[in-house]
C-alpha cells in the first residue's frame, strides 16, 4: 500500500528534499569563498540606524564541518531508511517491520516462564506464589486502570474482591471476560414500565429486594410492573450471569445505589464496555491472570494485591 | 546627534510605546498562570474542583499568554521600532497599527475568557475557536501592510538582517494561521478541522513546531540582530553568516515538524524525512548563536557593569542550548525515550524562558527608557536583580524537568522478565512529583523576577513621558 495517492508526490518529496540538502550545501560554498567586501575595514560598507554595521568575517570552519557533517548524516540516512516518497531504503527497514519482531521476540523469550503455569490449573496456580507475583504485576499494568490497585473496583468497574459476578466468577468465565472482553447493555425502560410514578414505583420495588429503604405502598405498586424486568434479572430479581444482568438484591450497586440511582437506570438505561484484552495478552499470560483474579473471592488468604511488590 | 543630522520628521512610536508596556503586563499575567498551572501538577487539590479552574483548560491560557500575548506584544513592539530605525523612515499605514494594537489585545482577551470557559479548537497553540481566528488573521493583514509597507519607503538601500527575520516571521505566520486554522464552523463557538486523521495531525505539528521556529526563534532573531550591536556598540561579527543560517533556518524548519510525530501513525518516510532535516537544522540555528556571541568580542568587558547586555548574552547561551537538545531529540532512538516525558517540558522551557524570555526582557529594558524620553530603566539595581531571578529560576525549572523526564521514560519502558511493565504509570506519577515541585519553586522565581521588571517599567513609565523621536535627516549609508 502507497502512501501517495499518484507517484508525482513522491518525486516532489525527493526533489524537495534532496534538492533542499544541497541547496544548503551549495550556499555554504557559495558563502565560504573568501573575498573582500566593499570597504576596507571588513565591514559590508551598510550602515544602519547611524551605527550599526555588519562585519563580513569567514564562516567559523568547526561550523562549516557541523553543517556538512549533518547534511552527509541526512543523505545517508535518507539511503539507507525510508524517507524519500516510496524508496525504501537499503535496509528494509519499517516502523511495522520492527514492533512486530520486538513482540515476537518478548513472546518467544517470556514462553519457557509462563510454560509452567499453562499446564496447570488456575485453582493451582492461584496457589503458586511465583505465579500471583506476575498476575500481580499483570493486573496492574493492565487491569488496575479501571478496577484500582486493589481491585475494588469503583462506580461503573466492578469490584473483583467480592463474590457478586455479573458473568460468572468461575475460572473459565473469568477467562473468557478478559479474552473477549464485555459489553453489558440494558436498554432504557421507562416507556415500557408506563408512567414515571410506575418507574418511580418499580424502583421501591426494586429497593425492597435488598432490604434498602423504600416505600412499601410504592413497592407493592410496582411489583406487579417487575414482570418487565424479569425477562433479565429474574422473577426474583437475582439476575442472570448468561447475560451479565446485575443481581438486584445483594445491596452490590455498580451505577450507584439509592431511589435516585435506580430510577435514572430505568430512565436511561446503561451501556457499559470492558474491552477484550485477548489480542494484548498471550493466552497463557491471560491463564495466570486467571488465577490472580480468581483467587481474591476464593481463597481466604488472599490479600489485596500490595502496591509495592511489583517494583521489587 | 548634531543639529543638521536631525529632519522635522519623526518615527511613529505610538504602537511601539503600547505593545511594550502590555508585552510586559501579558508577561507577568501569563507566567502567573504558568505557576498556577505548575502548582496544580505538584498539588491537584488546587484545580478546585471546577472546570473554569482545571488544569486542562488554563494550560492552554498559559501558553496562549506566554507565546502570543507576551512574546507577541515583544515581537510586534520591537519590530514596529527597529522596521523604521533601520529603514530610517517612519511607519506607514500609522492608523492601521493603531488598530492592530487593539485588535491584537481584543484577540487576548477574548482567549481569555473563552479558553477557561472552554471553548478551543483542540489543536495545541491553535486552541482559539474560528471567530478569535478570523479576527487574528484581520490583525495580522493590517501588520503586513504596516512592516512591509515600512521595508518598501525605506530610505536606506539595503534590508538590514534584522527585518530578514521579521519579514519571514510574519510571512510564516500568515500561512501558517491560515493553513492550519481552516475548519468548518459548526455555531458561534465550535469548528470542525478540515483535515482528518493523521494529516490533520502532521498540519498540527507542521503548525506547532513552526511557531516554535517563525515566531519563537526567527522572530527573535530579528530582535537579537538589533538590540545586541547596539547594546554592546559592535558591528555585527559576519554578514555572509547571517545569509547562510537565515536561509538554512527558514528552509529546514519548514519540515523539522513531524518529529512530534515519531512512532505514530504518521508513514515512515515523513518520520524520517522530519528527523534528517531536524538534524541539520543544527548548524543554521547556531549560526544565529555565534553572530550574537562574536558581536560582543572586544566588549566582553561590558558585561560586568551591564546587566541589558548579559540578558541578551545568557539568551543567546540557552538559545545554543535548546537548539542542540532539538535536533538530538529529534533523533528517534533519543525520541523514544523523551517524547511525552517532562524533557520535552524542559526543553521548551530552556528555549522558552532561557532564550525568548531573556532576550525580551533585554530588549525591552533597552527600549523601555528611550521610548519615555529617560537615559536608562527607573532602578539598575532592579533590572540586576531580575537577571539573577530568572537565570537562578530557569536553571532550576530545566534540571528538575531533565531529571524527571528521564527519570520517566526509563521508567515506563523497563520490562521484567515476564513480559510486564517494571512500573505502573502511577509509580512514575509519583517519581516525578518532587521534581513537580521544584519545578515550581524555579518558575516562581522567573515570575518574581517579571514582577519586579512590571514595577520597574511603571516607574520608569511614570517618571517620564512619551517623547518623539526625530529621524534623522542624513544617510549615514553609503
Amino acid at each position: 500500500m502507497s502512501d501517495f495517492t499518484s507517484n508525482f508526490w513522491s518525486y516532489f518529496i525527493s526533489f524537495i528534499v534532496i534538492g533542499g540538502i544541497i541547496g544548503c550545501l551549495a550556499l555554504l560554498l557559495m558563502t565560504s569563498k573568501v573575498k573582500q567586501m566593499s570597504d576596507t575595514d571588513n565591514t559590508t560598507g551598510h550602515v544602519y540606524d547611524e551605527d550599526i554595521v555588519e562585519m563580513n568575517n569567514p564562516l567559523p570552519r568547526w561550523w562549516m564541518w557541523l553543517f556538512i557533517i549533518t547534511c552527509v548524516f541526512g543523505a545517508a540516512y535518507l539511503i539507507i531508511y525510508p524517507g524519500l516518497g516510496i524508496y525504501k531504503g537499503t535496509a528494509g527497514w519499517t516502523s511495522i517491520n520492527q514492533y512486530e519482531q520486538e513482540v515476537a521476540e518478548t513472546k518467544k523469550k517470556i514462553a519457557p516462564i509462563y510454560a509452567k503455569f499453562a499446564a496447570m490449573k488456575p485453582e493451582d496456580v492461584a496457589q503458586d506464589s511465583k505465579a500471583m507475583a506476575i498476575g500481580e504485576r499483570l493486573f496492574m499494568n493492565n487491569c488496575s486502570q479501571c478496577h484500582g490497585s486493589d481491585a475494588r473496583g469503583s462506580r461503573g468497574f466492578p469490584n473483583l474482591t467480592d463474590n457478586d459476578w455479573l458473568y460468572g466468577g468461575s475460572p473459565e468465565k473469568i477467562k473468557e471476560t478478559i479474552t473477549l472482553g464485555r459489553h453489558g447493555m440494558m436498554p432504557p425502560m421507562a416507556a415500557a414500565l408506563g408512567s414515571a410514578e410506575d418507574v418511580k414505583n418499580v424502583a421501591n420495588y426494586v429497593l425492597s429486594l435488598s432490604g434498602s429503604m423504600y416505600h412499601s405502598g410504592r413497592a407493592g405498586l410496582g411489583q406487579q410492573k417487575f414482570a418487565i424486568c424479569a425477562a433479565c434479572h429474574g422473577a426474583d430479581g437475582k439476575g442472570n450471569q448468561a447475560i451479565g444482568a446485575p443481581n438486584l438484591t445483594d445491596n452490590v450497586w455498580l451505577h450507584g445505589a439509592g431511589e435516585a440511582a435506580i430510577i435514572k437506570r430505568i430512565n436511561e438505561g446503561k451501556d457499559n464496555q470492558m474491552p477484550a484484552q485477548g489480542e494484548r495478552l498471550t493466552e497463557e499470560q491471560i491463564h495466570v491472570l486467571t488465577a490472580y483474579i480468581w483467587r481474591f473471592s476464593n481463597l481466604p488468604d488472599s490479600q489485596k494485591p500490595d502496591n509495592q511488590a511489583n517494583t521489587k | 546627534m548634531s543639529a543638521n543630522n536631525v529632519s522635522h520628521q519623526f518615527y511613529d512610536d505610538y504602537a511601539v510605546r503600547k505593545f511594550t508596556v502590555m508585552a510586559v503586563i501579558w508577561g507577568v499575567v501569563g507566567m502567573l498562570m504558568g505557576a498556577v498551572i505548575a502548582s496544580q501538577l505538584a498539588f491537584p487539590e488546587l484545580n478546585l474542583g471546577i472546570s473554569w479552574t482545571s488544569f486542562g483548560r488554563l494550560r492552554p491560557v498559559h501558553t496562549n499568554l506566554v507565546i502570543f500575548a507576551f512574546g507577541g506584544c515583544a515581537l510586534f513592539a520591537t519590530s514596529l521600532y527597529v522596521v523604521q530605525r533601520t529603514c530610517q523612515t517612519t511607519l506607514q499605514f500609522p492608523q492601521l497599527s493603531r488598530y492592530m494594537f487593539w485588535g491584537y489585545q481584543a484577540v487576548i482577551v477574548a482567549a481569555l475568557i473563552s479558553l477557561p470557559l472552554g471553548y478551543t479548537s483542540g489543536k495545541e497553540y491553535a486552541e482559539f475557536e474560528w471567530p478569535i481566528d478570523l479576527l487574528l488573521l484581520v490583525v495580522w493583514v493590517m501588520y503586513i501592510f504596516v512592516f512591509f509597507g515600512t521595508i518598501a519607503a525605506r530610505k536606506v538601500k539595503h534590508i538590514y538582517v534584522a527585518n530578514w527575520f521579521y519579514g519571514a516571521f510574519i510571512v510564516v505566520v500568515a500561512i501558517l494561521h491560515v493553513v492550519n486554522s481552516m475548519a468548518i464552523p459548526a455555531d458561534w463557538m465550535k469548528s470542525y478541522s478540515i483535515y482528518a486523521g493523521v494529516q490533520d495531525a502532521m498540519i498540527q505539528w507542521w503548525y506547532g513546531h513552526n511557531v516554535v521556529g517563525f515566531i519563537l526563534t526567527a522572530g527573535f532573531l530579528g530582535m537579537m540582530y538589533y538590540f545586541v550591536p547596539k547594546q554592546v556598540g559592535r558591528p555585527v561579527y559576519s554578514y555572509r553568516l547571517s545569509i547562510v543560517h537565515f536561509w538554512g533556518l527558514i528552509f529546514t524548519y519548514m519540515w523539522a515538524g513531524s518529529h512530534h510525530l515519531h512512532y505514530t501513525a504518521l508513514p515512515d518516510w515523513t518520520q524520517s524525512v522530519g528527523m534528517v532535516l531536524s538534524l541539520i537544522l543544527l548548524a543554521p540555528s547556531w549560526g544565529g548563536m555565534i553572530n550574537g556571541m562574536m558581536t560582543m568580542s572586544g566588549a566582553w568587558h561590558k558585561l560586568r557593569d551591564d546587566p541589558i547586555l548579559r540578558f541578551l548574552i545568557v539568551s543567546l547561551s540557552f538559545y545554543g542550548m535548546s537548539t542542540f537538545e532539538g535536533p538530538m531529540m529529534a533523533i528517534k532512538t533519543v525520541n523514544s525515550l523523551s517524547h511525552y516525558t517532562d524533557w520535552t517540558i524542559g526543553h521548551v522551557h530552556s528555549g522558552a524562558l532561557g532564550w525568548v524570555g531573556f532576550i525580551a526582557m533585554g530588549s525591552l529594558y533597552y527600549l523601555i527608557p528611550r521610548l519615555y524620553g529617560q537615559k536608562q530603566m527607573y532602578s539598575i539595581k532592579a533590572i540586576e536583580i531580575h537577571f539573577w531571578l530568572a537565570t537562578i529560576g530557569v536553571v532550576i525549572y530545566i534540571t528538575a524537568m531533565w531529571v524527571s523526564g528521564v527519570t520517566q521514560g526509563l521508567m515506563w519502558r523497563a520490562m521484567n522478565d515476564d513480559g510486564t511493565l517494571a512500573y505502573t504509570f502511577v509509580e512514575s506519577v509519583k517519581a516525578s512529583h518532587p521534581y513537580y515541585v521544584i519545578r515550581l519553586f524555579g518558575g516562581a522565581l522567573y515570575l518574581t523576577g517579571m514582577v519586579i521588571m512590571l514595577w520597574n517599567t511603571f516607574k520608569t513609565v511614570s517618571m517620564g513621558q512619551a517623547t518623539r523621536a526625530a529621524i534623522p535627516s542624513k544617510l549615514v549609508h553609503a
